[in-house]
């Protein structure tokens, strides 16, 4: 018979489990409006740049590349941020020149000397591997999100019903819709490890959406968005440590199911 | 809101020289607008003359130049104006879970709207809705109103915080005749119940010869304002409104953004 709770022996699943417990409400809450304000491009575009951050953490010899990465996202966000509030090229097509820019960069520099696959971990990540330094890193950033979406969702979500309109209410436009950015680019960058490049923007985007399909109402959206990404999170580190699978393609998969289901049964369920 | 008999009348909201340059483009040059409460002003003029612009620039939400005062007349004195605006229509797909109370509450609230309604926001919301027959929209997804319902609710949401000036851009889609009719009536209904003056871009001139107070004719810049009548027996509405293109005359479907 298989003991249901042997995973929990293993120090690495504890840590793994909690790393599980704090990231994954998050991808609920911001993944609610990334998918509401069309943004599941660019925070695309913000995973893959990872690589670039990495890349140039190498080159200037910087020894934590996980600062330096953390760092160009921020950069890179409020950039594809100004860009497209400047130009007149619709945004898919700026965020896709300036993403795949980025990554050839980067993938040109780390792949130097035939060096890649000492990263190439990166793409898929791996779970079991986070520290408890990482783990404080979560902790903190999962205080802020809360914070923050407390005392700004509300504005958040005018700005993206209205932007003119939410001017005229004297909401700041501008510094919200940067703050948002650069949050989902540090959330991205401090998971990234462990869910990998690849597969980081399924996390994001699959509970809101599949939350999407069977919510009325910004309280339903919220809850059931939280619940599917948790739900998915700690269903997958548990599958895949029975299957001996990758945790993040394991914890996908679960929310892609979700998310099928609820397509199929969301219209019968709001009616 | 408070709601008075009638419009006190010693408010004033002047635009002086109001300019908007896109890149190397003059958009709108010197236009100059006068506006007293209780008084109810439609901006008309062909596509891509500027309306939307100028509505855009009031707001603040592109660069221009030129100033917008808004002076209480008994003592001259200069105060903060506040804008109630209604856009044409939101930014809300089909499936999108927003409630009208959400989108009410986005605006008017700080208490967060993805935790547990808040039951006094609420009866206020509902109050606010109460004034253009919308409280039973209350719990209604957005994406699902129809286009009179969504224009009511939004101007209930324009009227929340008891604005000096409610700009308006008319809906062009999604309203009947009828709802046209109701339209027009309940700003005249605003117009003269509650202390703010009006600014409407219309494309419907039989409504505006009807209920408009002062019409101005904008193309780039204001070519003639006045009475309605005074407007419309114009040369210059007539040069605009050309025999030659009658269909804008009877309808302009979309203004440019």
């Amino acid at each position: 018979m298989i003991n249901w709770t042997s995973w929990l022996d293993y120090g690495f699943m504890r840590s793994a489990l909690l790393a599980i417990l704090i990231i994954t409400p998050l991808f609920g809450l911001l993944g609610t409006m990334i998918v509401n304000k069309k943004m599941a491009y660019f925070s695309d575009a913000l995973g893959h740049s990872a690589l670039t951050g990495i890349a140039v953490g190498v080159v200037f010899g910087v020894s934590d590349t996980n600062l330096s990465m953390v760092i160009f996202a921020v950069i890179f966000a409020l950039l594809l941020n100004w860009i497209g509030s400047k130009s007149t090229a619709s945004t898919d097509t700026i965020i896709s020149v300036f993403s795949s820019c980025s990554v050839a960069i980067g993938l040109a520099i780390l792949s130097r000397g035939g060096n890649f696959s000492k990263y190439s971990g990166l793409l898929v990540g791996d779970v079991l591997s986070i520290t408890n330094r990482e783990i404080i890193y979560l902790l903190v950033i999962f205080a802020v999100t809360i914070l923050f979406w407390l005392v700004c969702f509300n504005w958040l979500n005018a700005i993206c019903i209205h932007r003119a309109l939410a001017k005229s209410k004297r909401i700041p436009v501008r510094l919200m819709d940067n703050i948002f950015a650069v949050l989902v680019a540090l959330i991205v960058m401090l998971s990234i490890k462990w869910v990998g490049i690849l597969i980081i923007n399924a996390l994001l985007i699959l509970p809101a959406a599949s939350s999407r399909n069977i919510s009325v109402n910004m309280r339903e959206y919220h809850l059931f968005s939280v619940i599917f990404s948790l739900f998915s999170g700690v269903l997958g580190l548990i599958l895949s440590y029975y299957t001996n699978v990758a945790t993040g393609p394991m914890i996908v998969i679960i929310a892609s199911v979700i998310y099928f289901c609820t397509y199929i049964f969301g219209r019968r369920c709001k009616n | 809101m408070r709601k008075i008999i009638s419009p006190c009348g010693f408010h004033c909201i002047k635009v002086n020289h109001l300019g908007v340059r896109f890149n190397e483009q003059t958009v709108l040059e010197d236009v100059n607008l006068h506006v007293h409460c209780g008084s109810f002003h439609a901006i008309i003029g062909k596509n891509g003359a500027g309306k939307s612009t100028l509505i855009r620039a009031m707001l603040d939400d592109i660069p221009h130049t030129g100033s917008i005062e808004f002076r209480d007349t008994k003592d001259g004195k200069m105060q903060k104006l506040k804008i109630g605006y209604v856009p044409q229509s939101v930014n809300i797909e089909k499936n999108t879970p927003v409630s009208v109370y959400d989108l009410l509450a986005s605006y008017e609230s700080r208490c967060p709207v993805f935790l547990p309604k808040n039951r006094k926001l609420y009866e206020k919301i509902r109050q606010s809705l109460r004034i253009f027959e919308a409280e039973e929209l209350i719990d209604r997804q957005v994406c699902n109103l129809s286009g009179g319902q969504l224009q009511r609710v939004l101007l209930s949401l324009a009227i929340m915080d008891e604005p000096n000036l409610l700009l308006l851009d008319e809906p062009v889609s999604g309203i009947d005749q009828n709802g046209m009719e109701r339209f027009y009536k309940t700003m005249d209904y605003l117009k003269k119940h509650y202390d703010l003056a009006i600014i409407l871009i219309s494309h419907d001139l039989e409504y505006v010869a009807k209920y408009a107070d002062h019409v101005v004719l904008l193309d780039q810049t204001v070519l003639k304002q006045g009475s309605p009548k005074e407007v419309f027996e114009s040369r210059e509405f007539a040069s605009v409104f050309s025999a030659g293109d009658k269909d804008s005359w009877i309808r302009e479907e979309e203004d440019n953004d």
